[in-house]
């Protein structure tokens, strides 16, 4: 007997995606079953879980299906995206499992809701439908508000889930009408069908609609990475969410939006790339001025860099508006490279924050550079790759944005950038004057390395290094994943 | 039988309108409560916009599209109360004027 419908539902391309997903349920029961003691089973559980959905992923390369009424796609993009998610999240992992120790505040959920949050992120980078697409954003905004708000005792961590949640949500509910107003338009969700109803539509499309409907998706997405003048909710969460979830926020969540933002731009609306190309280059522009120039009023570490999160989201964005293979490989590259020396200044933060005496003020690494020299030379390091200086990947993935950019012709962006590179320099090598010139108020006292923040730090600052001297695969990773997007 | 019928376009202005509404709602009201419920009602004015779309081009897709949306606004009513419900409980205040501990 044969089923009467052929139900196109190919289990195998979104392996990694099950494993995340069904990890998560189990982390859910054993953290039911453990004993207060044993908690940190769950951590060990759920980073197995990360390693077996990489090793899968990492078997994906190359492979090309679509699935699901055309609905998800497993393409090198994808592919990359899903390696990227799963690294970072097993470093903020291992951020989180000393953090959660020490603030006593270790529960299954922590690590289950992470996952989910990956989930969402692996079902965003392969969504080929704006409905998927949709799903993924969620799937993702839902567990973190709930990540935002973990210190459920601290006033900060609540205020920070609910500035959160509600412009995540006003965010998500005007990306919905730009979906609508794009479909009424098109007539379609699909993002390949939606390209080709632009290209050659019989008739004329109702072009205010369709232009609305784009509008409206454009701002949904800027909330989602922070582009000015949608960047209000960053420096506020990023404060008042536990660090190892601020670091978490800034790598995977981000990168996964971009993901899609770079599909939706690139695939659905690239037969009207004259009309979006203009407003994100001004965007861009005053993204990257807007974060830079208010990072340097900072006092607080964390603020410090959300505003320079928001900075970088504007370089990302002008792969973006270079776009073709150039523009699309820079902004890929770029984000590897955030995630990577953002996660490892993170990881410092982290190991700072939880010393005795320790905090997030400017004022509390005075002098840390001499008293531990190893921490002061890895947040060196990332400081260094985060203001683009040689030989890290900041520089490399900076010189592969500005490159594309003066490739397609848009100088005037490029220059701005290249300015707004040397504001950058200003307040992170301030961090660095601050900790080898400025003399601590007091003895320092030591600090303890735990194991898994010490593993991170140095997997970040290897590839910081590493990808900086030799970027040669990783830009090939880049190139091969934009291809995708273009074939 | 004359049946009489609704034009599609005035689906569309409900629609507008409704979202319009919800987007005021969210930029004056000043009760996290409220501004919660205003963005429920722009949910819903998406979800009418849907429907009406949907059966212009004549298929369902747009339907289905409605039933995704109504399951994630659920889960988004049980998150957004429960933190509300978190920091009434450390505050006693909903309004989103009063909880300004980080600036910005």
């Amino acid at each position: 007997m044969t089923l009467p419908i052929q139900i196109d539902a190919p289990l195998g391309m979104i392996q990694p995606l099950l494993i995340v997903c069904g990890v998560g349920f189990l982390v859910l029961i054993a953290d039911l079953v453990l004993p207060h003691a044993k908690k940190h089973w769950c951590a060990y559980l759920a980073m197995g879980g990360v390693v077996w959905a990489f090793a899968i992923a990492l078997g994906q390369w190359g492979e090309e299906q679509h699935g699901y009424a055309g609905m998800v796609v497993l393409d090198n993009l994808s592919t990359l995206f899903n390696l990227l998610f799963l690294g970072s999240t097993f470093l903020v992992m291992l951020l989180s499992e000393p953090f959660l120790r020490q603030e006593r505040v270790e529960q299954g959920e922590y690590y289950a809701l992470i996952l989910f949050c990956t989930s969402g992120m692996m079902l965003l980078a392969s969504s080929l439908d704006l409905i998927t697409l949709f799903l993924g954003i969620e799937v993702l905004s839902i567990s973190l508000y709930i990540l935002a708000g973990y210190r459920r005792d601290s006033e900060a961590s609540n205020e920070a889930a609910m500035k959160y949640f509600l412009l995540g949500a006003f965010a998500s509910a005007i990306l919905l009408y730009g979906i609508a107003l794009t479909y009424g338009a098109t007539g379609t969700t699909n993002l390949n069908r939606i390209a080709d109803t632009l290209t050659n539509a019989e008739g004329p499309l109702p072009a205010g609609l369709l232009l609305a409907g784009m509008a409206m998706i454009l701002i949904g997405f800027a909330f989602k990475v922070a582009l000015v003048p949608f960047h209000m909710w960053t420096p506020d969460v990023y404060e008042g969410a536990p660090t190892p979830i601020t670091a978490f926020m800034s790598a995977g969540p981000k990168a996964a939006a971009f993901a899609a933002f770079l599909r939706t731009f690139f695939v659905a609306f690239g037969p009207i790339h004259a009309d979006w190309n203009m407003l994100l280059s001004v965007i861009a522009a005053l993204t990257m001025t807007v974060g830079n120039v208010a990072a340097i009023a900072q006092t607080n570490v964390k603020r410090m860099l959300a505003y320079s999160s928001i900075a970088h989201s504007g370089y990302v964005l002008i792969g973006l508006v270079a776009g073709g293979n150039a523009g699309g490989t820079g902004a890929i590259f770029y984000l590897i490279a955030y995630t990577v020396m953002n996660l490892g200044a993170f990881a410092v933060v982290i190991l700072l924050e939880h010393r005795k005496g320790g905090g997030d003020e400017l004022k509390d690494y005075a002098g840390v550079g001499f008293r531990y020299p190893l921490i002061g030379a890895a947040l060196s390091l990332f400081m260094i790759s985060l203001s683009g200086i040689p030989p890290t990947v900041g520089f490399v993935g900076k010189l592969y944005l500005f490159g594309a950019a003066v490739q397609t012709g848009h100088i005037p962006l490029a220059v701005i950038g290249v300015l707004n590179s040397a504001i950058s320099i200003f307040y992170y090598l301030r961090l660095l004057v601050l900790m080898y010139m400025r003399e601590p108020g007091e003895v320092l006292p030591p600090v303890r390395v735990p194991a898994a923040i010490g593993i991170a730090l140095l997997v970040t600052a290897i590839a910081t290094l590493g990808f900086g001297v030799f970027p040669g695969q990783c830009i090939e990773a880049a190139r091969a994943g934009v291809r995708a997007l273009f074939s | 039988m004359q049946t009489l019928s609704v034009p599609l376009e005035a689906y569309q202005l409900v629609a507008a309108l409704l979202f319009t509404i919800g987007l005021i709602g969210v930029l004056v009201r000043r009760s996290a409560l409220i501004i919660f419920m205003s963005i429920e009602l722009m949910l819903n004015a998406v979800n009418l916009s849907f429907v009406a779309f949907s059966r212009q081009h004549g298929q369902m897709d747009g339907q289905i599209f409605v039933f995704f949306v109504m399951s994630v606004a659920a889960a988004e009513v049980a998150v957004g109360l429960a933190i509300l419900v978190a920091i009434f409980r450390n505050r006693e205040t909903a309004n989103v004027d009063e909880v300004h501990l980080l600036k910005g």
